[in-house]
């Protein structure tokens, strides 16, 4: 059974994110090295046989990009100085399997993460219809809510927008003249 | 693998961002500011009450059905540290081979164009705009003298490189094991077996009626017919794109074909899409492409010669004249397996800013091409109206039948699902059609790349459609080839 042994040196504090990307493995466990009582070292299993690939024989998650967080694992993987990972492919047809890009992340240092929009992140929670019998709404409360509508309108307008608006130029000098030129 | 709550927020993020600034979101905020002058609408709960008043109004009907196509045509978000060529097409040696056969392509109608000494792109001149623009209804009378040109490849061509795909992790031994497929595919690719079909595709089951067996003539309409018409006609009434989807699943009476096909493909026909039509027509009169004349001589050589489509003649060069020119085409190139050719103006070969794709919308026409228009023509006789649906089918479905990738309704997937399919349930006929040397899939393969059109009848090739729009999935065509 192939394994991946990294030493980690000085010892991660805090592993929050685990990043990889898929050979033709099926099944992968992760174990971790970590300061035991007494101050020796164990070694803990903190990932048992995630499966990577459903059907071993085909290609399924066969080249897949994986993401492990540190709330899927099985122990806390503090204070850790050295992991393996453990590769299991029960499948006789392929060649060769191993996990390539390992990347391992600390908190606060984020994995790549694709650009969000910050309001997505303060979307306000369901409220309740307020009840107004036979009292005037408290206007502090009107105002702030208008203001959040009016703020949410000026960050869409001046965001780009990714829809197409339908104009386009068509300048006789962008397309080819004479013989052509595609490349081989 | 993405954390579930992660993928949903990267959706959310995403429709949202392609919603935005489009027509419906424009069309949303005016309603929005004109609900204010409505008495109904009370400051104190103004968020909830312009809510209400989109939900009655219809307006969140046509937000929901956009959310809806936006989730059914891009694929779910990968894990972010994928690269766009991942979320193309995730395993290497099929990106790998759809380069290949791309190159190939190129250099084929290179040297056409070298051979002929036609230029890729020219402008019309002015006398030449007017005559186009005169018999733009019907081009079909034209007869260029195509003889020269040849289509720059047909299905079986195709076939060969599909044949020859391997995996090279994968043990392609030539001993005859377990690990060989009997049928010309040869990769390894996950396809569903009857079971799973019967579970995804429940709807065609034998106990739930269906066009097109449960409606002929011997059948009294009152047990079937009349109540599905029904139906229909209610979810029409309501406009949701869902609901017809389901509703498709078991056939889709002639009568509400093409508006149940519109509101699934989410296509309104405003204003602004026939505007852009326009646009696209206009740039046809002012430029001519080489890829026009492929279009012509394929149009000649297939459609015109076919029984039921000869009359659609007109309307073919009208779409895809048209569609050669579109680019926003090019969007469904971040989910597709292929990539546009790139050309340069001459003389600054490999220079960035002076590339374009050619044609304009990147997709080079094949022989046979047009056949998947053909049909359309039937349901749609507005020629703005039926280039969207078609544009729309096209980047939704069509392209994924003559491009290599490991998508479950992929092409290959799909020759691999047949071929599996006809072994399992008829392994005489498998067997006795390789003795012979007629290898399934080589009778069927034209049949799928051209998803059915020109071999079936029409009215049974639209209940097949049918089901390809109600299920989102090409899977079905393998199936009926069996």
């Amino acid at each position: 059974m192939p394994s991946l042994d990294l030493l980690l040196r000085p010892p991660v504090p805090q592993v929050q994110e685990i990043v990889f990307r898929n050979f033709y493995t099926a099944f992968l466990s992760v174990r971790v090295q970590r300061p035991g009582p007494g101050g020796s070292r164990r070694w803990v299993t903190c990932l048992r046989n995630l499966c990577l690939m459903p059907c071993p024989h085909t290609e399924e998650g066969s080249q897949d990009y994986f993401c492990l967080h540190r709330h899927q694992m099985l122990c806390d993987v503090d204070q850790v100085t050295a992991m393996r990972f453990i590769l299991r492919q029960p499948s006789p047809v392929w060649l060769h399997f191993t996990i390539e890009d390992l990347q391992i992340f600390p908190p606060g240092q984020k994995s790549p993460q694709k650009d969000f929009p910050s309001w997505l992140s303060q979307l306000t929670p369901p409220e309740q219809p307020a009840s107004l019998h036979g009292e005037l709404p408290d206007p502090e409360k009107v105002s702030t809510e208008v203001q959040q509508m009016w703020v949410l309108t000026e960050v869409i307008r001046a965001r780009q927008a990714a829809a197409r608006i339908g104009r386009f130029d068509v300048s006789p000098t962008t397309l080819l003249m004479g013989t052509p030129t595609l490349p081989h | 693998m993405l954390d579930p709550d992660r993928g949903l927020s990267l959706t959310i993020a995403r429709v949202v961002q392609r919603l935005q600034g489009s027509s419906l979101h424009s069309q949303l905020e005016r309603q929005a500011r004109v609900s204010l002058h409505k008495p109904e609408i009370r400051l104190e709960s103004l968020k909830e009450d312009i809510k209400d008043f989109l939900k009655t109004s219809g307006w969140e009907k046509k937000l929901q059905n956009a959310v809806y196509s936006e989730l059914n045509v891009f694929p779910s978000p990968c894990h972010p540290a994928a690269p766009p060529e991942h979320i193309k097409e995730p395993l290497a040696y099929m990106r790998k081979a759809q380069g290949s056969w791309e190159k190939r392509i190129l250099k084929s109608l290179n040297s056409m164009c070298t051979e002929l000494n036609i230029p890729l792109a020219q402008k019309r001149p002015a006398n030449e705009q007017k005559e186009l623009l005169s018999k733009w209804n019907e081009m079909g009378t034209d007869e260029p003298d195509l003889s020269l040109f040849r289509p720059v490849y047909a299905p079986k061509d195709f076939l060969e490189v599909l044949m020859n795909l391997r995996n090279p992790n994968y043990e392609n031994g030539e001993q005859p094991s377990f690990r060989n497929h009997l049928g010309l595919i040869q990769v390894p690719l996950k396809v569903k077996d009857i079971p799973e079909l019967k579970e995804d595709f429940s709807e065609l089951s034998l106990n739930i009626g269906q066009l097109g067996i449960d409606d002929s003539a011997q059948v009294p309409p009152e047990f079937f017919e009349n109540e599905h018409v029904r139906v229909g006609q209610k979810v029409l009434a309501e406009q949701d794109s869902a609901a017809a989807q389901q509703y498709v699943r078991q056939g889709c009476p002639t009568a509400l074909r093409a508006d149940l096909w519109a509101l699934i493909l989410n296509i309104s026909n405003q204003p602004e899409d026939i505007l852009y039509y326009e646009q696209l027509k206009s740039n046809v009169i002012q430029h001519d492409l080489l890829v026009d004349s492929l279009i012509y001589k394929d149009v000649k050589l297939t459609a015109s010669n076919d029984d039921y489509y000869f009359v659609f003649e007109d309307y073919l060069y009208q779409v895809l004249l048209c569609f050669s020119r579109d680019t926003s085409v090019l969007e469904h190139f971040t989910y597709s397996s292929a990539t546009p050719p790139k050309s340069y103006i001459q003389g600054k070969l490999g220079m960035e800013e002076y590339a374009v794709f050619y044609p304009p919308n990147g997709v080079i026409p094949f022989h046979g091409f047009s056949m998947y228009v053909a049909p359309l023509c039937f349901l749609y006789h507005e020629p703005s109206k039926l280039y969207q649906i078609f544009r729309e089918m096209y980047v939704r479905f069509f392209f994924r039948l003559h491009s290599i990738s490991s998508h479950p309704s992929g092409i290959v997937s799909l020759c691999l699902l047949f071929e599996t399919l006809l072994q399992t349930h008829l392994p005489q006929l498998f067997y006795h059609l390789r003795e012979i040397g007629a290898q399934p899939l080589r009778i069927s393969f034209k049949w799928m790349v051209r998803a059915f059109s020109g071999y079936l009848a029409t009215d049974q090739l639209l209940l097949l459609w049918d089901r390809i729009l109600g299920y989102n999935s090409l899977e079905i065509l393998a199936g009926c080839t069996c």
